[in-house]
């Protein structure tokens, strides 16, 4: 407990001093822990998550469902349900402010102005019985000292940008009338309404048809030129971080495993986890590699995320390991700098992929 | 009628291509007897509206010699033994069963939203106290209830309103409660909260107005009721006092001495009741099915 904590520690610390050489940071996250107090136990949603985001750059988080992706994406928005949730410790400090000491007036002052936040399911993120140009005018009129008419102009500006054709018309139309990627852009809309500093995108193409999933990446991505906005994208899809990601981070379990620029962490995945997600990316070429009688097979993770009211004492992508020995079950591994800006925690990662030296 | 044509009809409709009277037109051809009850609930509220232009006589105005006179010439309906006209009387006591009907759906749903709707989004200590007392409310029928609550505030027509309110509370309450449970879990909700909205804005924005489909349903079921508490408050004694001309306390007057002599007397302000009451349930019925969320798409 006290070597595993330690070297936590030891890592986070690491983990925040080169932040600091690097450009300025915009938000600074810090050993964030989100526990959920549950009648079976304390479930460590989010335990220990460290990160820090540049202006205008754009973060992927990567993980299973489960691994505390959302959470994390929900604790930096102090969203979490409270209780059975709550943020037990860490800062998050979005240009020079820690969100978690704010009031809870204040906080709601920085949602939609300083942090917005895209969600996966654009057909229930907007409300049924509201006009699309009233429910983006609310974030408007909540945060920005503008005349209903001014706001409305702006609406349309903005419905414009994420490009929804005859801007003036869709306004006054409400969510049914509007298709699945138009909805999403209509979100897109009202999330960057307010040029925030910061977007949270929470799986925001998982729903829509692939057709639209790389407009929306597309538009995003433009939108994030030119409004300066830093983006952190959540989603469980590695093409969609390959496409629109500067850095990666894994998560398992509700912690970082794993942390790249997004060029280094495909070329030399340290994590097995890491690995296993990458070959488990149905790919052209299997078919083809593969011979003519046995058709090449899509490589799965075995075994289940372990719960995580009950994880193990070691590391706890151990059980689902093809590597694991007797320490990766009883130490969970230090986090640390593997290869120049690549992280991972992983005790066995220097001898499998021959991390240390490159 | 079959599927196919359900679903045309459906298109039909949400196109809009009829303009102003599509929808109606619509609604009579899926629910025609929700439409049967529409055109008896619209013939009162324009009795109501037109009392004064419908009627030759004034409802209170006694005329010793009209006295039980029966149907026919002068008196269509008959006249009451102070020789009251039958016609006006039920044309101007349909102003106040509507009155009492309408303001007291309308005061009962008031008070059960914002109850439902805070028990509901807020929950906690609030949630149990408020229930444990609606339950206690709803422990009682709704006529039993009105009867203490209309005994205890004296006869008046603003009383027989807030009387006959106050047991709908409990039901509107339940309605809108349930219904704000399942809409505080919507993502539009979490998606207000991430752009800064505060809790009460939600739940008034954001919650209420998807709640109004049951209540609309809701309010019209329970305005037959209301129609049929008012008359039966009025038949006791209990409710709207004299001069207004009451179908309820017509009844009550007439039942027993002229029941024999003069049916009349009984047979039309019971008719102008059942009607009231069968037209606004046959109604509730049909927007029930036209609005119920399993139906929609």
């Amino acid at each position: 407990m006290t070597e595993t904590s330690l070297a936590h520690k030891v890592a986070t610390r690491k983990s925040e001093s080169r932040s600091d050489d690097g450009a300025e940071a915009l938000l600074e996250v810090h050993d964030l822990r989100t526990f959920f107090y549950l009648r079976r136990g304390v479930l460590k949603a989010v335990d220990g998550v460290s990160f820090s985001l540049r202006r205008g750059e754009t973060l992927a988080i990567v993980g299973e469902s489960g691994c505390g992706k959302s959470m994390t994406a929900l604790s930096l928005m102090r969203l979490v349900p409270e209780p059975p949730g709550k943020l037990v410790g860490g800062s998050v400090n979005l240009a020079g402010v820690d969100l978690l000491k704010l009031g809870e007036q204040a906080m709601r002052g920085v949602r939609g102005k300083d942090i917005s936040m895209i969600f996966q399911e654009p057909m229930t993120s907007l409300n049924p019985v509201m006009t699309i140009g009233t429910q983006i005018a609310e974030v408007l009129l909540l945060h920005e000292k503008l005349g209903r008419s001014a706001a409305r102009r702006k609406v349309i500006d903005m419905l414009h940008l994420v490009g929804i054709p005859e801007p003036e018309q869709r306004a006054k139309e409400y969510p049914h009338q509007l298709s699945g990627g138009m909805r999403q852009r209509a979100m897109i809309a009202m999330a960057l309404a307010c040029h925030p500093k910061v977007l949270i995108a929470d799986e925001p193409t998982t729903a829509l048809d692939v057709t639209i999933q790389a407009q929306i990446l597309e538009i995003i991505l433009e939108l994030q030129n030119v409004l300066g906005t830093a983006v952190i994208l959540i989603t469980h899809d590695l093409g969609v971080v390959a496409e629109t990601a500067q850095r990666v981070i894994v998560m398992y379990a509700g912690r970082k495993v794993e942390e790249a620029a997004v060029g280094e962490l495909f070329a030399r995945p340290l994590h097995p986890y890491t690995r296993g997600l990458m070959a488990s990316i149905p790919r052209l070429g299997l078919m083809r590699g593969a011979g003519i009688d046995t058709p090449g097979r899509l490589q799965e993770i075995p075994g289940i995320v372990p719960p995580l009211t009950n994880l193990p004492p070691g590391c706890a992508f151990a059980p689902r390991c093809a590597f694991a020995d007797e320490r990766c079950r009883m130490q969970y591994p230090a986090y640390e700098e593997k290869r120049p800006g690549h992280w991972a925690a992983c005790w066995r990662s220097d001898t499998l992929y021959g991390g240390g030296d490159g | 009628m079959t599927l196919i044509d359900h679903e045309a009809e459906l298109s039909r409709a949400s196109a809009g291509g009829g303009g102003l009277w599509a929808s109606p037109a619509y609604f009579l051809r899926r629910y025609p007897l929700g439409a049967a009850g529409a055109v008896i609930v619209l013939v009162i509220v324009l009795m109501a509206l037109f009392a004064d232009w419908i009627t030759l006589f004034d409802p209170t105005t006694t005329d010793s010699r009209a006295s039980l006179a029966s149907p026919g010439g002068a008196h269509p309906l008959g006249a009451d033994f102070m020789g009251r006209d039958m016609w006006s009387r039920i044309v101007y006591g349909a102003r106040i069963s509507l009155a009492v009907g309408i303001g007291s759906t309308a005061l009962g749903c008031l008070i059960g939203v914002s109850i439902g709707l805070m028990s509901g989004y807020f929950g906690g200590w609030f949630d149990l106290v408020v229930q444990r007392f609606m339950d206690m409310l709803q422990s009682l029928p709704l006529l039993v209830m009105a009867l203490v609550m209309a005994a205890a505030l004296g006869p008046s027509i603003s009383n027989t309103i807030i009387a006959i309110s106050i047991p709908l509370v409990p039901t509107v309450a339940r309605v809108i409660r349930s219904n704000t449970l399942m809409l505080r879990e919507m993502p539009y909700v979490e998606a207000a909260r991430a752009i800064g909205m505060n809790e009460f804005s939600i739940a008034v924005r954001h919650v209420l107005p998807n709640t109004l489909a049951p209540l609309i349903v809701l309010g019209t079921a329970q305005l037959g009721s209301a129609i049929l508490v008012e008359a039966a408050l009025s038949f006791l004694g209990l409710g709207i006092p004299e001069p207004h001309p009451s179908w309820g306390r017509m009844l009550s007057e007439s039942a027993a001495e002229y029941v024999r002599t003069a049916p009349w007397l009984v047979i039309y302000p019971g008719l102008a009741i059942s009607l009231a009451v069968f037209g606004t349930n046959l109604l509730g019925d049909a927007l029930r099915d036209l609005l119920d969320p399993r139906l929609r798409h």
